[in-house]
């Protein structure tokens, strides 16, 4: 007996509410974007610099008896949190104790790491500092420069190769379906506050491919169907392909669902920001390779006649496989 | 029909098992890891009875690359410095001046009297008494500049003169600065990698990044702190004599002179002359010593040309003081008590006896052409990394189940056939990532666990193709054989697209992040291998054993 997601010939209409859904995706779209203006991300050092310090203790968490010890220091700036884990044990308790950068290049004093720690072992004594990160203003700024650009060059990079491999109308689609991924994981990092640093870069460029892969298998399958069903029009086309490919789209993302939610419950708290924006990605990235790019693949409408083949745009490339 | 050729097949399994065979040192961790050090110190020492029994844990024929653990699994210390190269600007320049000095000096007929006119470090301002004279002066400077030797700078000169009414300035030109710094941070990286070679830690990362910086990675570190105390202090050492003694910070001295604080007694400045006798660039040797009276200190030796001078010097001056330098800060201005032929001495100073043996690391290392800064610091204690390395761990092994069960319990046998394949490809990931000694981060561990989950993705694109041919009752062969070659496509181009964006991550991201985007891509890579080939053929030799009339996907 197998284990199925869904029956095997689906016919589900997913353009029957096309302009809806396409609305709320654009209305999602615009609350994460002014979600991001207005509060702005919660940066990490490695964005905004400063020093992070990791504390460990047998002791329970006092946030207020640390902050008495840390205010007379006078830096500026420090937020102190104690930090929850399932896989922490019954007597490790765990605070990041965040700083506001001091200089303007340099990292951090070896001296104000010492005060900050001798400031913390007067509160409790057995203390441990697991781990103590900084990072000066200007690598934070480029920093922010790379991810930026990596991002960017990501997205371009696969606009075109989309565009080569299918025609523009395509590629559109499935880059407008990348962008509203990657704004709406940035809009929930924002909305949540929830602390955005380096590698949430990393996942936000994953979201980028797993978005992109799915978006790819669905059109890969209309490409086939357009040439199969030259009688068809293209909202019948792009219904059947979503509907054949189903199935294998609902596979995938619930295998790499399992993998990642087994990550974010027994990962530990140092990645957990990191794995929760890849889940948000793919959920977010499914959804919108069938309500975003093949909504914007009908809106703009395809070059149906293969037969003849004309110098436009790119398809030379979309006929070297099987 | 479903043909695949003996000697494919052959290397298909060839691989398999190669991989499988690499990846298998990464399963007995610590026992390689001991192992592979104790063999390294076999090499390099000699034999003893406890290293041949700790290199016998693991055969020396098997395979021992392993994966490196990043520093966040591991602890340690991540330095990001960056080498200020504007200071040798002004060493270049200082020593510009006697030549510029003497050059007109002889022409004093037709510039008249030179001063040199307060300026910017990085340049000289000579101003000249008769300004009628300028453009010979002009001409007699620009004659002291020397052509480049580099292939980017050639035809250009080392410096660059021009006239500001009475005044003439020298500095550096653009093609001297560029070829300077990148000489300062060749320099810099050499000497930072002696230091803490001299140190003696395992694996360090010492690598120049971008045109000024250096990245230094120490696993196993107690903290960057530490880590900077060693790398982070010039060292330029330097004996001078001295003038005076006083405790005016502010004291007004000579030409040639200038005021250095004492480093251990608060308010005391000495007078010495600015040319140093000798300097920490003729030590051959530093030792860290006790002095007579049982205080810590460090012992010297001088190179031949350090002995004569420093011999010559404290022949000639006994009874007299001179001062020993840090970094401009006297350390110690003993008497001198005679003639000191041998060219070996003693620094003392109200040393501990740990800064004793670092000032003698450093005096041996030689000192750093320019300052350091520190732009970023991370230190990750071990603690923290083992914890990260046991919960990704769990997390993976879970992840791992979790997947398999769903894939059994969805396609059946065929379920089972990806399930093995997914077991290949996990094996020949970390067999890749041995054999290239690729570093795993936690984030790479992320990596892997979302490789598990994507990678069945191939394999479902695969089953549920078959699955579309077989309703069109082709047959089960023709249904395999059209699955897969229908599903190419679509597995191609998801790859692909995915493979640019771990490519990009690689080129642009750093440290933890570029551990994820070597982890992913090559996650990729295996993947496809393992559902276009391992899978086929398991599913060809099981679809030739049985002959099946129909099959159920």
């Amino acid at each position: 007996m197998r284990l199925k997601l869904i029956a095997d010939d689906t016919t589900f209409d997913f353009f029957k509410r096309w302009r809806v859904w396409l609305g709320i995706s654009a209305l999602m779209v615009v609350i994460g974007f002014a979600s991001f203006l207005i509060q702005g991300l919660n940066f990490g050092i490695d964005f905004r610099g400063g020093t992070t310090v990791r504390t460990e203790s047998t002791q329970a968490v006092d946030v207020g008896a640390y902050r008495g010890a840390l205010d007379p220091l006078g830096l500026g700036d420090v937020s102190i949190t104690e930090v929850f884990d399932p896989t922490f044990g019954p007597d490790e308790n765990v605070a990041m104790i965040r700083i506001q950068a001091q200089d303007e290049a340099e990292a951090v004093k070896a001296e104000t790491i010492a005060k900050v720690q001798d400031a913390l072992r007067g509160v409790a004594p057995d203390i441990k500092f697991v781990s103590v990160e900084s990072v000066g203003p200007k690598v934070s700024g480029e920093l922010i420069q790379t991810a930026i650009l990596a991002v960017g060059l990501a997205i371009l990079a696969v606009l075109v190769y989309i565009w080569l491999r299918f025609e523009w109308q395509f590629a559109l689609g499935a880059v407008a379906a990348l962008v509203h991924d990657v704004v709406l994981t940035i809009g929930i990092f924002s909305e949540l506050q929830i602390r955005f640093d380096l590698a949430i870069i990393a996942a936000l460029l994953t979201i980028v491919g797993y978005s992109l892969n799915d978006t790819v298998v669905v059109f890969d399958r209309v490409r086939e169907n357009l040439r199969k069903y030259k009688q068809k029009d293209l909202k019948e086309v792009l219904n059947l392909s979503i509907n054949e490919t189903m199935s294998r789209t609902l596979m995938t993302s619930i295998t790499t669902l399992l993998a990642l939610i087994s990550l974010y419950v027994l990962g530990g708290d140092v990645i957990r920001g990191f794995v929760f924006a890849m889940i948000w990605g793919i959920v977010v990235g499914t959804y919108s390779s069938i309500f975003v790019a093949s909504t914007i693949l009908l809106w703009l409408g395809v070059k149906r006649d293969w037969s003849k083949p004309t110098n436009t745009s790119g398809n030379q490339f979309a006929d070297i496989d099987a | 029909m479903l043909q695949i050729d003996t000697w494919k097949r052959v290397l298909i399994w060839l691989v398999c098992i190669g991989g499988l065979v690499l990846a298998l040192p990464n399963a007995f961790y610590t026992r390689v890891e001991q192992s592979n050090d104790a063999r390294a110190a076999i090499e390099l020492r000699g034999e003893t009875p406890e290293l041949t029994a700790a290199a016998g844990q693991w055969p020396g024929w098997m395979p021992s690359s392993l994966v490196n653990l990043g520093l966040d699994l591991r602890g340690g210390a991540h330095l990001l410095a960056e080498v200020r190269v504007s200071d040798v600007y002004a060493a270049r320049m200082d020593a510009m001046w006697p030549e510029i000095r003497n050059a007109l000096r002889d022409a004093r007929g037709t510039v008249g009297t030179i001063r040199k006119q307060p300026s910017k470090p990085d340049e000289i301002r000579v101003k000249i008494s008769q300004p009628e004279g300028m453009s010979r002066a002009l001409e007699l400077v620009r004659g002291l500049a020397r052509p480049i030797q580099t292939l980017t700078g050639a035809g250009s000169n080392d410096i660059e003169v021009r006239g500001e009414g009475d005044e003439i300035v020298v500095t550096l030109s653009e093609a001297e600065r560029l070829a300077t710094d990148d000489r300062t941070v060749r320099q810099a990286l050499e000497i930072v990698r002696r230091r803490i070679d001299e140190v003696g830690t395992r694996e360090p990362t010492i690598q120049r990044q971008g045109a000024d910086r250096i990245l230094i990675q120490v696993p196993g570190i107690g903290s960057a702190s530490e880590l900077k105390e060693i790398i982070g202090t010039t060292a330029q050492l330097t004996f001078n004599p001295v003038v005076s003694r006083g405790t005016d910070a502010n004291a007004r001295v000579g030409v040639g002179e200038k005021l250095a604080p004492s480093l251990d007694q608060e308010g005391v400045f000495y007078t010495i002359e600015s040319a140093p006798v000798v300097t920490g660039e003729e030590l051959v040797d530093a030792q860290p010593a006790f002095d007579q009276n049982g205080r810590p200190a460090v012992n010297f030796r001088f190179n031949t040309s350090g002995a004569r001078k420093f011999g010559d010097y404290t022949r000639d001056n006994v009874g007299a003081p001179f001062a020993i330098t840090l970094d401009g800060e006297v350390i110690s201005a003993p008497v001198i008590q005679s003639h000191i032929p041998g060219g070996s001495g003693i620094i003392t100073g109200n040393f501990t006896v740990e800064e004793s043996t670092n000032l003698a690391v450093l005096l041996r290392a030689g000192a750093l052409p320019a300052g350091l800064e520190f732009l970023e610091e991370r230190t990750i204690g071990p603690e923290l990394g083992q914890d990260s390395i046991d919960a990704g761990k769990v997390a993976t092994v879970v992840a791992f189940v979790a997947v398999l069960g769903f894939m059994w319990a969805s396609y059946g046998l065929f379920g089972i056939f990806a399930n093995i394949a997914l077991v290949v490809n996990v094996g020949l990931l970390f067999g890749l990532l041995s054999v290239i000694g690729a570093t795993l981060t936690l984030p790479g561990i992320a990596g892997i666990v979302l490789t598990v989950g994507m990678a069945v993705d191939a394999n479902v694109l695969i089953f549920e193709r078959i699955r579309e041919e077989l309703k069109t009752a082709k047959g089960p062969a023709r249904a395999i054989e059209l699955g897969y070659e229908k599903a190419l496509s679509a597995i191609l181009d998801a790859n692909i697209t995915t493979f640019i964006t771990a490519v990009i991550l690689f080129a642009m991201g750093s440290g933890p992040v570029r551990g994820f985007a070597i982890t992913l891509g090559l996650g990729i890579l295996t993947s496809v291998f393992t559902a276009i080939f391992v899978t086929r053929l398991l599913v060809v030799t099981w679809f030739e054993r049985r002959r099946p009339k129909t099959i159920e996907v």
